[in-house]
């Protein structure tokens, strides 16, 4: 099962690649890593899923939350969380594609969005091992896919905040 | 004053001086042109001009850990900036303050591959605590201010600022305020550790009968080494320093058992071996230190007191980590300790234990006294010969390789920040550089560059810079004809199969090298002549010194850890080792 971590991080030229380089830099693996500003225009969220060991994982976030530009750091599976994932798909034979999600795979929402060329978009969107499966088992009717990576957020009280500003004063 | 409007040129150096910074080690070009001109039009912050980017940071870094204040360099874009690379990687892994200003192309330019640019931020990211690419010319104060900050607080590192040509335009001119706080996002730093932590080390610590306090690089950082002394004295286990942390415990008291690790001594890695509590202040368990990890203090209880979380549980699990700044952390201790006393006595039996390994197999401090037919010199009577004239008093700065491996067994340093050297990268051209920036920083204390002759000439061009500021540096060459740490282990692992490490006939006269920059040479090739050429060298306090001492070429550095075993599995000499 792959651990998911959540981060805010200032939102500024650099501050992605000095994360993504931390796990080239320390030879941990990223699976999936999805990012996007967040309201406050000056920080961005950023989430990633990776399959490795627990002990790796709490180095992973005391390395994330030492870059200057990360600002705060969550595990998303130390507390209650949901996750989900939106893929979308090409396909020709819409039907039987359609026919095999709604056989198996009952959790993925799915949307027609295209069919230009008799061609057909579908949205999907559910948990990420739902997702993969499905795709496996696509695989010759897929003309292309593109995921999104996993999204994460934890339930209730618990929330992705950043702590108070820090003053230093000379 | 604070209304006058200035370039970005004159806003960054003037920004240098409020930070109280009035040396810089640089080199000029293209990129940094407008910088140099405002370093030109005041003379608050000088600026050394070295020979090469790599000497002017290590020369930064240098005068950084001799010091405590941040070290600064100046270079300029492109192969300014990649030779600078090696001075930030090395003072990044030894966790040095240094600040480096380095000239980019105007920012219009960048990413057109424009003459002399480089992707310096990329270059450079992984090797920096924090980096920046000046984005306009008004913030210049501001990423200076926010620069020194990260450099110097918690985990100390470098800090690279990249400026576009066209942020220092010289007619682009802004109004100056240097700023008196700063606010930062989420950048915490430790301070005093939890006083229950602190209750239970000290339970810890009375309930061994085995301790050892084994100290590193972040007690020096930190300026706890006053801290760690009384808190050692309190507790009266034996102690042990890295090769980082010698002189944060006096290396010449009876409760100091030596460096440990892969040279470290006999008593030090037998007493790591044999600890059932290691007690780490300010170090890492870096794999110099515990060899096979999975063999390491097996049977020990463990302590961790670092400022950087990340270093706690990365390579050995303990059983208790104390987050915090070690002087603050330290005193506490000591607090604790005066409150409820402590009984040395707990641990005669393993002071006994000790010293039978001291007795056995202990450093030989005496080999002066060893003559040989020959007359040969060893390595290692170099060292103590510098110690004895020095009186253990001297910085000492080295390379790396042999030499800085008897330097640190040999030398027994007393006091923190004055043994200088690369410990983290392993950078040879290390030491001269970083001598002058010791040199620059205390002119009137003895500084001594212990090197071999593979070493020196990576960064020997800094003779010149030596000539021109009159830095009488005293450079120690153990010159053994060949590339000693490489041919030792050829000597161990690889048959002696002896692959490039002689550079044959073509060695340098080392002493008309130094006479052709204006320095005085001397040349030793014999025992008996050692001490005297030392006592002249140092009598010369106005002249740099090139001591060339032609040492036994087929010495190697023992003890030496036995790669993949224990802490106790080492060679102690040619023919004799524990396992």
């Amino acid at each position: 099962m792959a651990s998911q971590i959540s981060l805010l991080m200032e939102n500024q030229p650099g501050a992605l690649s000095r994360v993504i380089g931390l796990f080239s830099q320390r030879g941990y693996n990223i699976d999936s890593l999805s990012v996007a500003p967040t309201q406050d225009p000056t920080l961005s969220r950023l989430t990633m899923t990776t399959s490795e060991s627990n002990e790796v994982i709490q180095q992973i976030l005391k390395q994330l939350y030492k870059l200057i530009d990360v600002v705060m750091v969550q595990d998303l599976k130390a507390s209650e969380s949901i996750s989900l994932e939106m893929a979308l798909i090409k396909v020709s034979n819409k039907s039987e594609v359609i026919s095999k999600i709604e056989k198996n795979y009952s959790s993925l929402e799915f949307n027609e969005l295209d069919n230009k060329d008799e061609k057909t978009i579908l949205r999907l969107i559910g948990d990420t091992d739902n997702l993969e499966s499905l795709l496996v088992e696509l695989e010759d009717d897929l003309i292309e896919v593109t995921r999104t990576g996993a999204l994460g957020m934890t339930l209730g009280n618990v929330s992705l905040e950043t702590e108070e500003e820090t003053k230093v004063i000379y | 004053m604070s209304n006058e409007e200035i370039n970005g040129g004159d806003a960054l150096i003037r920004a240098l001086a409020d930070e109280n910074i009035d040396l810089i080690f640089g080199y000029p070009g293209g990129a940094a042109l407008h910088i140099y001109d405002a370093i030109y039009k005041q003379n608050k912050v000088q600026h050394i001009l070295v020979r090469h980017e790599q000497a002017a940071v290590h020369a930064a870094d240098g005068y950084a850990r001799a010091t405590g204040k941040p070290g600064v360099a100046l270079v300029t874009s492109g192969p300014g900036a990649t030779n600078a690379i090696t001075g930030i990687a090395t003072a990044y892994m030894d966790s040095i303050p240094v600040v480096v200003i380095s000239g980019q192309v105007a920012s219009h330019l960048i990413g057109s591959d424009a003459f002399q640019e480089t992707d310096m931020m990329g270059i450079s990211r992984p090797i920096v605590k924090h980096s920046f690419l000046v984005q306009s010319a008004e913030e210049i104060p501001v990423v200076i201010k926010k620069a020194f900050h990260i450099a110097t607080s918690g985990r100390p590192g470098p800090v690279v600022i990249d400026v576009p040509k066209n942020m220092t335009d010289p007619n682009y001119k802004f109004e100056y305020k240097y700023p008196k706080d700063l606010v930062m996002r989420s950048f915490p730093i430790l301070g005093k550790g939890d006083d229950e932590k602190i209750a239970a080390a000290i339970e810890l610590f009375r309930s061994a009968k085995k301790p050892v306090i084994y100290s590193g690089g972040g007690t020096i950082q930190a300026d706890a080494s006053k801290e760690l002394t009384e808190f050692s004295k309190l507790i009266g286990c034996p102690v042990t320093n890295t090769l980082m942390g010698l002189g944060a415990f006096p290396g010449n008291d009876d409760q100091f058992v030596g460096m440990l690790g892969m040279h470290g001594t006999y008593e030090a890695n037998m007493v790591m071996s044999e600890a059932d509590l290691i007690f780490n202040v300010g170090a890492r368990f870096d794999d110099r230190i515990t060899n096979n990890p999975s063999k390491f203090g097996l049977a020990a209880k463990k302590i961790h007191i670092d400022s950087d979380p990340s270093s706690i549980d990365k390579i050995i699990g303990v059983d208790l980590a104390i987050e915090g700044d070690a002087k603050l952390v330290m005193q506490q201790l000591i607090e604790q300790v005066k409150v409820s006393g402590f009984d040395q006595a707990i641990y005669k039996d393993w002071w006994s234990k000790v010293e039978t390994w001291r007795e056995a197999h202990g450093l030989n401090h005496d080999m002066l006294k060893l003559k040989n037919e020959k007359d040969i010199i060893l390595p290692q009577q170099v060292i103590q010969s510098l110690y004895q004239i020095t009186k253990g008093n001297a910085y000492v700065t080295s390379d790396v390789g042999q030499h800085q491996m008897f330097a640190a067994q040999y030398y027994k340093f007393k006091d923190p920040r004055k043994w200088i050297n690369s410990g983290g990268l392993g950078t040879m051209g290390f030491g001269l550089p970083s001598a002058m920036g010791v040199k620059f920083a205390f002119p009137d204390a003895e500084v001594a560059c212990v090197t071999g002759e593979g070493s020196i000439q990576m960064c020997i061009q800094e003779l010149s810079t030596c000539g021109q500021y009159g830095l009488p540096i005293k450079i120690i060459n153990l010159n053994n004809r060949a590339l000693g740490m490489v041919k030792q282990w050829q000597d161990m692992q690889y048959g002696g199969r002896y692959s490039s490490i002689s550079y044959e006939d073509s060695l340098p006269d080392f002493v008309k090298l130094a006479e052709s920059f204006g320095h005085v040479g001397i040349k030793v090739e014999k025992l008996s002549d050692l001490n005297d050429a030392m006592k002249e060298s140092f009598a010369m306090k106005d002249k740099l010194v090139f001591l060339d001492v032609l040492v036994d070429p087929d010495e190697h550095v023992y003890p030496m850890l036995e790669a993949g075993g224990s802490m106790s599995e080492m060679r102690l000499s040619k023919d004799k080792k524990t396992f």
